[in-house]
This record gives C-alpha cells, sequence and structure tokens, in this order.
C-alpha cells in the first residue's frame, strides 16, 4: 500500500527551489517527454544549462519572463514506496503568505539553502512559519554545493546555524546540487565525507506524524442530510480519532450526549470510521444538530474569547476597530481582534467572537484549533489563525457592549461606506440570531 | 493505519464537494463526459447519499464531440437520476464556427469559453464543480480548490486567495462565482486506479480498438466531422488506438495503443512518457495558451 506524504519546500530568491523540484520530478519520471521537450525549447534563450529544471514548476508566463515564482504550486510525483504531494512556495517576502498556505497541510518542509550564503533572515522566517504551522521534520537542502566546491566546513556551518534555529525539531541536512543532480536521488561521489541518505532515500523512508486515527474522536458537521422523512444524517469528515457505532458521543456545543446509530456511505455501512474518512453519521437521539457543530468523544474547549497566532496576509493590516468573519471548521462568525498586525505580520492575540465556538489548542487538534480570517468588505483570506487556548479572564458582560452600541462602533469605525454597510449587516445578523 | 493514497483523495473531495452544497445556494456540476467527470460525478453520488445528487450538471457542448460521447452521456446521466443541462452557443454554430474556419483559438473561445460564461450567467450559478487536476498542466498548478472568478468569469492569478487547511473560504462579492476542483489533488494515474477500483463506467473511446483515423505526424485524427481537411496524400487508415482525453473529435488526437481495459490502461500509463495533454492540439497554439483560457474564463 503506497502512502502519502504531503511536504513543501521554502527558501529565499535565487536558492535554486525550482530547479530542485523541476529534478526532483525529472528524476522521479514525473515530468513528460513533451514537457522536456517545451521547456528545452523555451531554455535556449536562457542560460541555466542543457535543461533549465525551474521551468517545470514556474507556471505562469509572468514568472517564466520574470525568472521567479509567484504563487504556490502543487506538484505530485510517485516512486515505488511512496506518493508525494508537494507545494513548491516562493521565497519573496511579499508572498510569505504562499508559504503558511503550503505549510498548513504539509508533513514535512524541505528548506533550501544556498550554501555560499548559508542561513539568512528569510530561512529563519520560513522554518518559523513552518514551525508555527506544525511542521516539525525538515530537510536542510544545502544546494550549490557545487559553487563552494562541494566543501565539508560550509556545510557543517550552516547546519549548526539550523540546529540552533530549528531547536527541538527533527533535522536532516543533506548537501546538494540540484542542478547537477548530486545526493537528490543518487548518491554524490562529490561529497566522500558526506554518510547520511540522498534527498529521495529521506523522504521516502522518514516516518511522519500519523497520530490522528489514535487521536481523540472530533466530527464537524459540515451538512445535514435529510433525504426522507425517515433518515437525518450528519455528514461531515473526521478531523481526529476513531467513531464506532454504539459509541457514545456529545454534540458540541449544545453539550447534549447520544450514540452513534449508523455510519453511512455511499459503499455501505461501517462498524468503525476514522480520521481522515468522510462519513455520514446516524444518531440515536432526535437532538437539534446543525452544520458548525462537532460531535466528540472528551470535551472540546466552548469559548468566544480565545488566544491564536495569527498570520496576517492582506495588503490591508489588521484593524482592531473592524469586525472580521472567522471560520473555523464548518463555523463562520463575527469576531474581533485585539491587535493589529501587517502583512507577513505574525502576532499572538486575542480573540474574541459573536458566538461560542468549538476548538481545540492547534498544538492538539490541527483540524479543530485552525481558523482564517476573511475581510467582510474584500471576502479575502487575509489571515490564518491557530489557536492556544481559552482566554484566561472570564468574560464578564461588561466586556460585550451592548447591541446598540455595537453597532454604533462598527458603523463609526469602517472605513468607507460600503464597509460600514457590510460590518452593520453581519453585526445585526449575529445579533438577531 | 492510515488510509491509502487513493482513499485520502477520497475524502478530500467529498469534504469539498459537502462544503460547496453547504455554502451555496445554486451550485452546477459541468460534466464533460471524460474519465475526469466520471469520477467527479461517483464522488458526488458518494457525497451526498443517500441524497440524490441536489445540482444538475452542465455540459457544453461545442456540437463537434464524438457521438459516442453523447451517447455514453445521454444514458449514463439518465440511468444515475442526474439533471443534465446541454448549452451549445447556437449562434456561433450558425455562423459557420469549426477549427479549420476561425482557428483553434477562436473557436475554442466561442464554442467552449462564451458557451460555458453564457450557461453559467443563464442558470445563475454561483458555484460551478469541474473535473481538472493540478498534474495536468503548469498553469492549472497553480489553480486553487475553490478558483475566484470575476463578473466576467475570468480568473487573476493574482487575486487569488490563499487556502490553508480545508478551509475553503467560499464568500463572493456581487457578481463574482467560484470554480471548484475537488479533484485538484488526484494525477491521472489516481483517477484510473479509482475508476478501476470503483467500476467507473467511462466512454468506451478510451478503450483501444481499430479505428478509421488519419495519420498525421505522431497525431491520428478522427473523421467524424466531414470539415477536416485532407493533406495531398493522405486517407483513412484503420489503426489500433485509443483516445486519452477527450475533447472535440477534429482537435482530440488518438495514440496508438492495444489497452482495451483498464488495467491495460494503467500498464501502459506506468510505461508512457507521453503527457496527456499533448495530443490536445488547442493547448499548444501558444506558449502559456491554458493560462490565457483561463484568464478568459475558461475552466
Amino acid at each position: 500500500m503506497a502512502t502519502l506524504l504531503r511536504l513543501c519546500t521554502a527558501g529565499s530568491v535565487d536558492d535554486g527551489k525550482s530547479t530542485l523540484i523541476g529534478r526532483l520530478l525529472y528524476d522521479a519520471q514525473a515530468v513528460y517527454e513533451d514537457q522536456v521537450r517545451s521547456v528545452t525549447r523555451a531554455s535556449r534563450n536562457r542560460t541555466a544549462g542543457p535543461i533549465d529544471f525551474s521551468l517545470f514548476t514556474d507556471g505562469l508566463k509572468a514568472e517564466r519572463e520574470q525568472c521567479i515564482t509567484i504563487d504556490v504550486a502543487y506538484r505530485y510525483f510517485a516512486t515505488a514506496r511512496r506518493k508525494f504531494i508537494l507545494a513548491d512556495t516562493p521565497g519573496h517576502e511579499q508572498y510569505t503568505r504562499n508559504m503558511a498556505t503550503g505549510a498548513s497541510t504539509a508533513n514535512l518542509a524541505i528548506l533550501l539553502v544556498d550554501a555560499r550564503h548559508g542561513l539568512r533572515p528569510q530561512s529563519r522566517r520560513h522554518a518559523q512559519i513552518a514551525r508555527l504551522l506544525g511542521i516539525s521534520s525538515f530537510v536542510v537542502a544545502i544546494n550549490k554545493m557545487d559553487l563552494v566546491d562541494f566543501d565539508r566546513g560550509v556545510f557543517d556551518r550552516i547546519r549548526e546555524e539550523f540546529a540552533d534555529c530549528l531547536h527541538g525539531a527533527t533535522l536532516q541536512p543533506i548537501p546538494l546540487s540540484a542542478l547537477h543532480g548530486d545526493n537528490v536521488t543518487a548518491p554524490s561521489d562529490r561529497t566522500p565525507w558526506y554518510d547520511g541518505p540522498t534527498l529521495v532515500e529521506y523522504l521516502e523512508t522518514i516516518d511522519v506524524d500519523r497520530r490522528s486515527a489514535t487521536e481523540a474522536f472530533r466530527f464537524p458537521v459540515q451538512l445535514v442530510l435529510r433525504p426522507s422523512h425517515d433518515f437525518r444524517g450528519y455528514a461531515g469528515q473526521i478531523l481526529a480519532g476513531t467513531v464506532r457505532v454504539g459509541e457514545r458521543v456529545t454534540v458540541w456545543p449544545s453539550g447534549h450526549e447520544t450514540t452513534v446509530q449508523r455510519i453511512v456511505t455511499w459503499d455501505g455501512d461501517l462498524d468503525v470510521a476514522s480520521a481522515p474518512q468522510s462519513v455520514t453519521l446516524v444518531l440515536a437521539d432526535q437532538l437539534d444538530v446543525s452544520r458548525g457543530d462537532v460531535l466528540a468523544v472528551g470535551a472540546p474547549h466552548v469559548a468566544s474569547r480565545f488566544e491564536a497566532q495569527i498570520v496576517w496576509m492582506d495588503e490591508r493590516p489588521l484593524d482592531t476597530s473592524r469586525v472580521y468573519l472567522l471560520k473555523q471548521t464548518g463555523r463562520t462568525v463575527t469576531a474581533e481582534i485585539d491587535r493589529g498586525l501587517a502583512l507577513n505580520e505574525i502576532g499572538a492575540v486575542v480573540v474574541t467572537t459573536a458566538r461560542p465556538i468549538v476548538f481545540d489548542s492547534y498544538a492538539r487538534h490541527h483540524g479543530t484549533g485552525a481558523f482564517i480570517v476573511i475581510d467582510p468588505a474584500s471576502s479575502f483570506t487575509a489571515g490564518a489563525g491557530m489557536i492556544v487556548q481559552p482566554a484566561r479572564e472570564l468574560v464578564g458582560a461588561m466586556d460585550r457592549p451592548g447591541a446598540a452600541e455595537r453597532l454604533a462602533h462598527v458603523a463609526r469605525t469602517a472605513a468607507t461606506d460600503t464597509d460600514a454597510v457590510t460590518a452593520v449587516r453581519q453585526a445585526l445578523e449575529e445579533i438577531l440570531i | 493505519m492510515p488510509l491509502d493514497h487513493l482513499h485520502a483523495l477520497e475524502a478530500e473531495a467529498i469534504q469539498i464537494i459537502r462544503e460547496v452544497v453547504a455554502e451555496f445556494e445554486r451550485p452546477v456540476m459541468l460534466y464533460s463526459i471524460g474519465k475526469d467527470s466520471s469520477v467527479l460525478l461517483r464522488l458526488a453520488q458518494k457525497a451526498l447519499y443517500p441524497g440524490p445528487i441536489p445540482f444538475p450538471l452542465l455540459h457544453v457542448d461545442t456540437t463537434y464531440k464524438f457521438r459516442e460521447m453523447i451517447e455514453f452521456r445521454d444514458s449514463y446521466t439518465a440511468g444515475i437520476g442526474a439533471r443534465l443541462i446541454v448549452h451549445t452557443n447556437t449562434g456561433a454554430i450558425a455562423d459557420g464556427t469549426q477549427p479549420f474556419l476561425v482557428g483553434t483559438q477562436r473557436c475554442c473561445g466561442l464554442l467552449k469559453t462564451r458557451a460555458l460564461l453564457d450557461a453559467l450567467d443563464a442558470g445563475g450559478f454561483d458555484a460551478a464543480f469541474g473535473g481538472a487536476r493540478r498534474d495536468e498542466e503548469r498553469s492549472r498548478a497553480k489553480e486553487r480548490i475553490f478558483s475566484l472568478r470575476d463578473a466576467r468569469g475570468q480568473w487573476d492569478p493574482k487575486r487569488q486567495r490563499p487556502e490553508l487547511w480545508h478551509l475553503l473560504n467560499g464568500r463572493l462579492r456581487p457578481g463574482e462565482t467560484i470554480r471548484v476542483f475537488p479533484l485538484s489533488n488526484w494525477t491521472e494515474l489516481d483517477v484510473w486506479h479509482y475508476i478501476d477500483a470503483e467500476r467507473i463506467p467511462v466512454v468506451p473511446l478510451y478503450f483501444a480498438k481499430e479505428r478509421e483515423v488519419i495519420v498525421r505526424g505522431d497525431a491520428l485524427i478522427a473523421l467524424e466531422q466531414g470539415f477536416v481537411p485532407l493533406l495531398p496524400g493522405e486517407r483513412p487508415e484503420r489503426v489500433m488506438c485509443r483516445m486519452r482525453s477527450l475533447g472535440c473529435s477534429p482537435c482530440t488526437g488518438a495514440v496508438r495503443s492495444t489497452a482495451d481495459t483498464v488495467p491495460r490502461i494503467i500498464e501502459e500509463l506506468i510505461a508512457a512518457r507521453h503527457s496527456e495533454r499533448q495530443l490536445r492540439i488547442i493547448d499548444h497554439d501558444l506558449d502559456g495558451s491554458m493560462e490565457l483560457k483561463k484568464r478568459e474564463g475558461y475552466f
């Protein structure tokens, strides 16, 4: 059975990331001959050698013209032992949000550095984002070793810089030349002092975290299915843990307990199902369960005020006086955030939502601990958040402005009339619900 | 025990389909009759089971599709009880639009892109599922699962929303719509493995048999439409071949093959070193032509 490894790559501009990925795809024969031909043709006008591997991944015309990568590209390849989904994320400062995007679904990150430059501020930042998004396995790919004569001293120095920067994570440094293929698929005879695995060998064999099926059960309801009067099922994807027919589960935020009567799928009923399966659950009791509720074993947090880390991804800075939309599992609520953040800034904040949400800490369950912040005016995904814990102080009645005050506040502080209309409409919807 | 690759992809696609049904008022599924559409349709059945598929299917018919595709479309969708909308840019057809007269780019622009946008507009659809995969072509590798389109159905790669975890942002401003790609993370091989495992019916054109074609360089061209011009010395030949991807008969080349079952197709693909879109003549008109088409509103 082929398992799946999701990985992302990060590095500074010109570290040769696209070249490395092009090389991986080419060596894994995931690049087809006609693509090689079209790329070989395009390479003639440039100076990167016989085949410019970066052209396999630089998908957009603007990128090919400017020789840069401006957006996340997803690539797929397989070896005999494993299938890989690779998110190629750009190194430019203004697109750091794409790094967070790639890292959010990855089990492992490849941090690429140019052997001539070593660890630069950008690398440190990428490592920080990857750690924040919960990645604990890293390959430090020390590239362009051919340009430092495969000097072991250079390799050792960079390796130690990263060991300090990524303290506590699993780290595999590998000396490479992506352009020439050293230590990518085959071991290089130009690094006799290196006895570790090649990049592909390491990716094929590393044991990534697969604990989600053994964790406490978490099942956010996506959709209530009522095709007929005698069937009411709750459709969703199991985010963590395992569920069995006959098992007692609790519906949050109401806290009502019930029993799982059936696990329904198109392929027939199941006795047991685990993360990340998508199933439909039928419950023994008639309860009021709707989209956004969470079925769980054990108690998640239910709160409307919590501490979180946010990566800000919008040109327009986070404004503490604005009301945002927060989407977490299947629930979208309005939210206010207590601290301003600029594009690409990462910060610890306290979030207050208009209605309580059901969550776990991100460190415990990514699925129930992650949220996105949506700008209600532009609808852009402006922030990515990871919940740390419920806010320490209790929320008293005095902390929540009254409905009229709240409406006046959002109307007064909106930047434009359109924003004001949108914000008031949302606040009103929340209040009326 | 972790799910194997295919079941993990299936669970992800079902999650995406359900999210759209939960958050959008008028979804529609673009149905192109090809293998990816067949898989998408099965995933929709699974996502909404035991209920029926609650949204219609939309086929943009250029009138130049293979006859076997249309037969398959009508019998299969009727068999599973799906509601099918067929839309054709009849004005352009009446004006005589065909690839050899107006060029493939303009022909696609009118009969596929324009027709698609008109049909989406006519139905008032706010979300349209498509079977596109990121492994198909390099500009598609940058596509989101929820792909935002402006009021004219156009894609702006620089305005794409970040997409993190499984949290899909389906919020639209007036006039905006989304295209949804549940098969984003599937490869061609995954699609065939899934068709095999699930025994999903596909158009017989995918299976090798002797067909009457014109041999032109590397390409084998079917002669279903009378307007396909023969070059001097060309004449129809019977060649053992099959289609790797399905489109309009004048613009879709066949490949020489003896693979007449799904497992044989999988074997052939593993051995193959040619990408599937190579024989779709239209993508090669220009460097980056898929990107241009997507910017104009193609999916």
